[in-house]
């Protein structure tokens, strides 16, 4: 392989042209080295600096809009009113996400039971709380007390165990808990369900046939495979929560959100603020991607890798003519 | 020597829907016993494989295995079918490999084979990877320990699947059907390792249309038909000469 000098694209060779196919036609002689072009795409490089023009001009005129006041935003960004919202709307999507996923997954194998009447249940629990919205269903656990002044807990011929205050068990904080965690639980449900389905029906029998009770089977075989589907729309649902926490505001949490409100209701700042929400959201949502990636990471392994995961280490065969296949023990 | 059967199937009878499947069943299969059951498409052969492990359960009728009924407890002459947990201590002694491998997907072939010994077993880690090493030596894949099974072939699949059902150190085998999903090019090393076991005196019970594998390495040969055995015997005579229309017409077709 001779190199031409660099892609400067070389003249057919003279003498080539007289040659003829057998057929006739006219061959055409290709030099061995001839320098490749591809295709020119000029509009995309013009495309580009247009669509960076446009967003320029957007930051430029946001940065020039005295609505938009950069030293409000700078004070409350890290305030402490700011970042206990922070706080707190991170404390409600992860004990949401858990509580839900873990209703999710009993919820599943509900919906996955032989006996109707479980599935059924399971059904008409997904199909309420996917059915109606959610801050609907944050105000009703919110004002809960409105329903049942007391829980209580009465059981026939023993009289009653326990009875207090609604307001004083369910808070607000409680209460939004309660209503994401539901809420979550019935998304949730379908999506593992889903993810349970997609693991092929041989892989439980094989479990069974090396002895794994059906809770093992579902644990070490069903579950790790299942995860591979569930995790990525699982990963939209942690971002959707993060989001539907800002509803709780309604309830008076005292989430991010909320905070934002309270303080614009008084100073009047309602865009640096808003400003201020979204970057927090933004930074949020950015951190709770990253153990997504690493979980998909893990699960997807069998199918994604295509090297071993560890170098392979032979051991000496045994020297016995037998092989020892069949056990001596009875 | 003990003359009693090692894997015996009485008067076994399962239907599906209004599909009988199997009909009073009988067959005894002594310990060390290689058999190949064979048969139309549709005759039963994974249904009664299926249920001498209790994937599937008989409707009447029973299968011992080692004089124990499979899936059941004999009380006051009644069988109550076994819990999830004794059932599956049950299947240690059952080895079964599929048609379609089922390996793990999300283990390392080595994973695959430790899994029960380790998880369900509970024997002492070093010894059962030494166990796995060997097994992996056997089925002459000791190179792809640390690969997982997406990566193997059809064949090398199926030979781990063999090893990951001898980790358990089973009393008996079960194939069903273990080299139909192969390339024929691929069928003779997993017919190898079958061989090898056979002539180490593992009790096996193996569904197969490969006539050949039967006529060398079984004792037996069993034809089934719509839910029957309609004849069995050396697989010399039974394969030879079939005394039944049905067995000639099978083999005629497949041969
Ligand atoms: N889970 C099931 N539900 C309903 N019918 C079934 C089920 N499993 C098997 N059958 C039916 O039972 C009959 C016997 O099936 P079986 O799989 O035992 O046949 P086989 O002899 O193994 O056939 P093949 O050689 O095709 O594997 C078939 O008619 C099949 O349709
Ligand atoms: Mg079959």
């Amino acid at each position: 392989m001779s190199g031409s000098a660099g892609g400067k694209p070389c003249k057919p060779r003279q003498d080539g042209r007289g040659d003829r196919a057998a057929n006739g036609r006219a061959a055409i002689t290709v030099p061995d080295d001839a320098p490749i072009f591809s295709r020119r795409q000029p509009w995309t490089p013009v495309a580009a600096v247009a669509c960076l023009a446009i967003l320029a001009y957007i930051f430029w005129s946001l940065s020039q809009n005295p609505v938009i006041d950069q030293e409000v935003i700078l004070e409350y960004l890290f305030k402490e009113v700011t970042l206990r919202g922070v706080a707190v709307t991170l404390y409600l999507t992860i004990v949401s996400m858990a509580v839900g996923l873990v209703g999710a997954v009993i919820l599943a194998m509900m919906l996955l039971s032989s006996n109707w009447v479980l599935s059924g249940l399971a059904r008409l629990y997904v199909w309420i709380f996917r059915g109606t919205p959610l801050l609907v269903q944050l105000i009703f656990w919110g004002y809960l007390g409105i329903f049942t002044p007391n829980l209580s807990l009465s059981l026939p011929f023993i009289g009653t165990l326990f009875s207090v205050p609604t307001a004083q068990i369910i808070t607000p904080m409680i209460a939004a808990m309660l209503a994401l965690s539901l809420n979550e639980a019935a998304y949730a449900a379908e999506i593992v369900r889903g993810g349970i389905l997609s693991v092929p029906r041989g892989q439980v029998e094989a479990g069974r046939s090396v002895g794994m009770t059906q809770f093992r089977t579902f644990r070490r075989v069903v579950m790790p495979q299942a995860l591979r589907v569930i995790i990525p729309p699982m990963g939209n649902q942690v971002i959707s929560m993060l989001k539907a926490t800002s509803l709780v505001s309604v309830i008076a949490g005292a989430d991010l959100m909320t905070n934002m409100q309270r303080v614009y209701s008084q100073t009047y700042q309602i865009i640096p603020l808003l400003v201020v929400a979204s970057l927090w959201y933004l930074f949020m949502v950015s951190i709770l991607t990253i153990p997504q990636s690493w979980l998909e990471r893990r699960y997807g392994q069998s199918t994604a890798r295509s090297t071993p995961r560890r170098k392979v280490r032979r051991t000496v065969a045994a020297n016995s003519r037998a092989t020892g296949l069949v056990g001596e023990e009875k | 020597m003990n003359t009693e059967p090692l894997v015996s199937v009485r008067t076994l009878t399962k239907s599906f829907g209004h599909k009988v499947v199997l009909k009073r069943i009988s067959l005894d299969i002594a310990e060390g016993e290689v058999v190949a059951m064979i048969g139309p498409s549709g005759s039963g052969k994974s249904t009664l494989l299926r249920c001498m492990n209790h994937l599937e359960s008989p409707d009447s009728g029973c299968v011992l295995v080692g004089g124990a009924p499979v899936g059941y407890a004999l009380k006051n002459g009644e069988l109550h079918e076994l819990s999830d947990r004794a059932l599956s201590y049950q299947r240690r002694g059952i080895g079964m490999v599929f048609q379609s491998f089922n390996l793990f997907q999300h283990m390392t072939v080595l994973e695959n084979i430790v899994e029960g010994p380790i998880g369900v077993l509970k024997q002492p880690r070093a010894e059962v990877y030494e166990h796995a090493r060997h097994l992996l030596d056997v089925v002459g894949l000791a190179d792809w320990a640390d690969h997982y099974p997406s990566q193997l072939s059809g064949g090398q699949q199926q030979r781990i699947a063999i090893a990951r059902a001898l980790a358990m150190r089973p009393q008996v085998m079960l194939f069903d059907e273990p080299t139909s999903a192969l390339d024929p090019e691929l069928v003779g090393d997993v017919l190898e390792v079958m061989r090898t076991l056979a002539r180490e005196g593992m009790t096996m019970i193996v569904v197969t249309h490969e006539i050949a594998f039967a006529r060398e390495v079984c004792d037996r040969v069993v034809f089934m038909a719509d839910g029957e055995i309609v004849e069995q015997g050396e697989p010399g005579k039974v394969l030879a000469a079939p005394q039944h229309e049905r067995t000639r017409e099978f083999l005629r077709r497949i041969l």
